[in-house]
């Protein structure tokens, strides 16, 4: 995990967008980064540092790392001197391994090997576990175990549609009504839709409150024939149709299951709407995670729109992967035609191992063959040099052009949501595979890299 | 060939992308395919440059030599009117249903409807016929959910199925199980080179597997070029910093000596080259695990100039290359 500075710090090259110069200048001349407060990039560590922070939501499309990111992000937090707890919805084997747990479950386990006085909790969702325990903590055992046993509500907690996003969002609430952490840190589920996990609460909520849970409830409620004083001819039809459609057996197992739940519909509703409501609180903030590319993007922009919507607190945008090069100075079209010399060294006298073509760099000419012959004790230069240095110079060139493809890309989103701060997280070469990575991604996240850099020099 | 072409992935390794460029590549000599999207996110309208896709089969490209494609993106809701309007005459009904809430709850909250309403539309478009008895598709290629959702959803026939034990949703859900299960459907799952697509993609055959459904092939996309090769890799290692600034400066980048022009690229050029070596360790060696899975494997290049429709026929000449249609 080990990785070259130089090649993450330094930035993209210059381009014309919007320009601060001002913020620019600032995050070259200092290493702190707490003074700059630009609107346009996103401080990372003062955010999670405010003990008014208490929720932070990463949402993005699948594949952006947004589980990495809600990890370092706890991780950080923690050894930053906070009680914090990562809800993790679906992590990948490793990165529960990551942090030093190989089965993360629905019960947050302190994560061992934390710097400092702040504690990590991490956890993944159970989904039907967390179905279950709301079922346990809101029923007598007798009805407890009759709704537990009841085939429709074995298929629905076990994880069909919207299920996962209405039991993050109902083990977000519980979390945060437990008050044991200073700050909760919250992965969103890979959602068929990114806004599922803010529809599902209150789609949920509206199907068990609504009309038809009721239809489907009095029958079983009343039953027979004394029912239909309760039921108009309209919705016996309706009955009749959910009847033929479900098939008749499964339409029994759904009213005995509403039957069993009614008492717990008015909870359901209210910890929803309540849920609802903490989301949109100021001690929430959301980060959007996204990387450079386009649908990546696409997607976090509908996010920041749809957040915006619903008045949910938006922190900023954290860009993932982004690729820097620490010889930004060489445009990728220099690179290769410097290759394209190599590649024909005819044209170049070597006789004596001197280098004296004419240079575009003018002013360096000079200089440069008093060093070749100063420094001759090496032989000419021989062929494999000569051929590993285009290859480098070919390397660079295609580096160069990720990078300006990236900055394309992440202009056309500033230029859509010039208000949405941005942190930008270099790549890295590999995977995450301890703490040590998590914590690297971490300071990454932190670094503000200069968003729209001088030309270095 | 099997007819049903499922396309699933991680997310993030350009699973819509590889099913358009498959439903692309499997339209040649005047063959027609559909390509069929399930999530509602308009992705293959985005891949070809054109407006929303309606609840609709519409042509949406010719390939090269006179095939066609047809797009489709399954709404839940209006598939299941449909499907209610198709069975039952439930016209009326049908809206009162909606009003009541029913059509939502069974489409969203449901237990496996929804996929069901979604897997039984391909299946159907699969099995349709035109009038002369000719498949009105040759091949219909679905754009699936990820890796990590794709046997549940596939096999939610099953599990609703036995859900629903009797009943016009148990027979349904069955017809679309034999469709799934059989040599006519295949899935194919796309990954990068990367640690965590690949162990998705090996656990995802795992369970595809389990619950005994058809396996494809596996679609490595975004596949850099190789710009240096092992050895060039290991004497970047060892290779003297000034025989490198040497070689810069006579490309024409300046000043060998420290401090000059070329010699302050040496280690930034370096540094690039040890973080592509590392990269390609790490491709090397998935790779590897991928080999293991023992099945047909396809790789995609990265496009550089990033993903537009060009760049999709690209990919589309590049799979009929290798042999997939």
């Amino acid at each position: 995990m080990t990785l070259d500075p130089a090649a993450t710090h330094d930035s993209a090259p210059a381009h014309d967008s919007t320009h601060d110069s001002a913020h620019a200048t600032d995050t070259h001349a200092t290493d702190t980064h707490r003074a700059i407060s630009s609107p346009r990039l996103l401080a990372v560590d003062p955010l999670i540092d405010d003990p008014r922070t208490r929720i932070v939501v990463c949402c993005g499309a699948g594949g952006v790392g947004k589980t990495t990111t809600a990890a370092a992000l706890g991780l950080r937090a923690a050894e930053r001197g906070r009680k914090v707890v990562v809800l993790t919805i679906d992590p990948a084997r490793r990165l529960a391994q990551s942090m030093g747990i190989d089965s993360l479950d629905n019960t947050p386990r302190r994560v061992k090997g934390i710097d400092g006085t702040g504690e990590l909790h991490a956890m993944m969702l159970d989904m039907k576990r967390t179905f279950d325990e709301i079922v346990e903590a809101h029923s007598d055992p007798g009805r407890a175990s009759a709704i537990l046993g009841n085939p429709f509500y074995q298929s629905l907690s076990a994880g069909f549609a919207g299920t996962q996003e209405y039991m993050a969002m109902e083990k977000l609430g519980q979390l945060r009504a437990r008050d044991e952490w200073d700050l909760i840190v919250v992965d969103t589920p890979p959602s068929r839709s990114a806004l599922d996990f803010l529809d599902a609460p209150k789609r949920l909520g509206s199907f068990l409150d609504g009309k038809l849970i009721r239809v489907l409830l009095a029958p079983a409620k009343v039953g027979g024939r004394a029912g239909m004083k309760f039921l108009n001819v309209g919705m016996s039809m309706m009955t009749g149709a959910l009847g033929k459609l479900l098939g008749g057996q499964l339409l029994k197992d759904v009213q005995t299951f509403v039957a069993a739940m009614d008492s717990m519909f008015g909870g359901f509703r209210t910890r929803a709407d309540a849920t609802y409501k903490l989301l949109q609180a100021p001690g929430t903030a959301f980060l959007v995670v996204a990387a450079p590319e386009r649908d990546a993007l696409r997607e976090a922009a509908y996010f920041v729109e749809r957040l915006a919507a619903e008045e949910m607190p938006l922190a900023g945008l954290v860009l993932n992967r982004v690729h820097g090069s620490g010889a930004a100075q060489l445009s990728a079209e220099r690179a290769l035609a410097a290759a394209e010399n190599l590649d024909e060294p005819r044209i170049v006298d070597q006789m004596d191992g001197k280098a004296v073509r004419n240079s575009p760099d003018t002013y360096d000419n000079s200089e440069s063959s008093a060093t070749t012959g100063a420094q001759d004790d090496s032989p000419a230069p021989d062929r494999s040099v000569e051929q590993l240095t285009a290859g480098l110079l070919r390397l660079h060139a295609d580096r160069m052009r990720l990078l300006s493809r990236e900055q394309r890309t992440r202009d056309r989103f500033t230029a859509l949501h010039p208000e949405v701060a941005v942190a930008e997280v270099a790549a890295l070469p590999g995977d995450v595979h301890d703490l040590t990575g998590l914590r690297d991604i971490g300071d990454r996240l932190a670094t503000i890299r200069p968003e729209l850099p001088t030309s270095d020099g | 060939m099997s007819r049903l072409q499922v396309v699933s992935g991680k997310g993030g390794t350009g699973k819509t992308t590889v099913a358009a460029a498959l439903a692309l590549a499997l339209a040649t000599e005047g063959k027609r395919t559909l390509l069929v999207e399930v999530e509602g996110r308009q992705g293959i309208a985005q891949l070809f440059e054109t407006e929303a896709l309606p609840y609709e089969e519409r042509k949406i490209a010719v390939a090269p030599g006179g095939g066609e494609v047809y797009a489709l993106a399954i709404d839940p809701e209006l598939a299941l009117l449909d499907y209610l309007q198709m069975f039952y005459k439930l016209g009326g009904a049908g809206r009162a249903l909606k009003k009541l809430g029913a059509i939502d709850f069974a489409t969203t909250v449901a237990p496996g409807l929804r996929d069901v309403l979604l897997t039984g539309k391909a299946c159907e478009a699969v099995r349709r016929k035109e009038k002369s008895g000719r498949f009105a598709y040759d091949y219909v290629v679905m754009d699936a959910p990820p890796t990590g959702r794709i046997t549940r959803f596939l096999n939610v026939n099953d599990e609703v199925a036995g859900l629903a034990k009797i009943g016009p949703i148990h027979n349904q859900a069955q017809a679309v199980m034999r469709v799934l299960k059989s040599p006519e459907t295949a899935v194919h799952l796309v990954t990068l080179l990367e640690e965590m697509p690949v162990q998705e993609t090996a656990d995802g055959i795992a369970e595809l597997h389990a619950a005994k459904l058809p396996v494809g092939r596996i679609i490595v996309n975004m596949v850099r070029p190789e710009v240096l090769d092992a050895d060039e890799l290991e004497y970047a290692r060892a290779v003297p910093r000034t025989a490198v600034a040497k070689s810069l400066s006579t490309a024409g980048l300046g000043g060998a000596r420290r401090g000059g022009n070329a010699e302050r690229l040496v280690d930034p050029l370096l540094a690039q080259a040890e973080e592509y070596a590392e990269r390609y360790a790490l491709e090397h060696e998935q790779r590897g695990v991928l080999g293991e899975l023992g099945l047909p494997l396809h790789e995609l290049p990265l496009l550089a100039e990033g993903m537009d429709l060009a760049g999709l026929y690209e990919l589309a000449t590049e799979l009929r290359q290798q042999g997939i249609s």
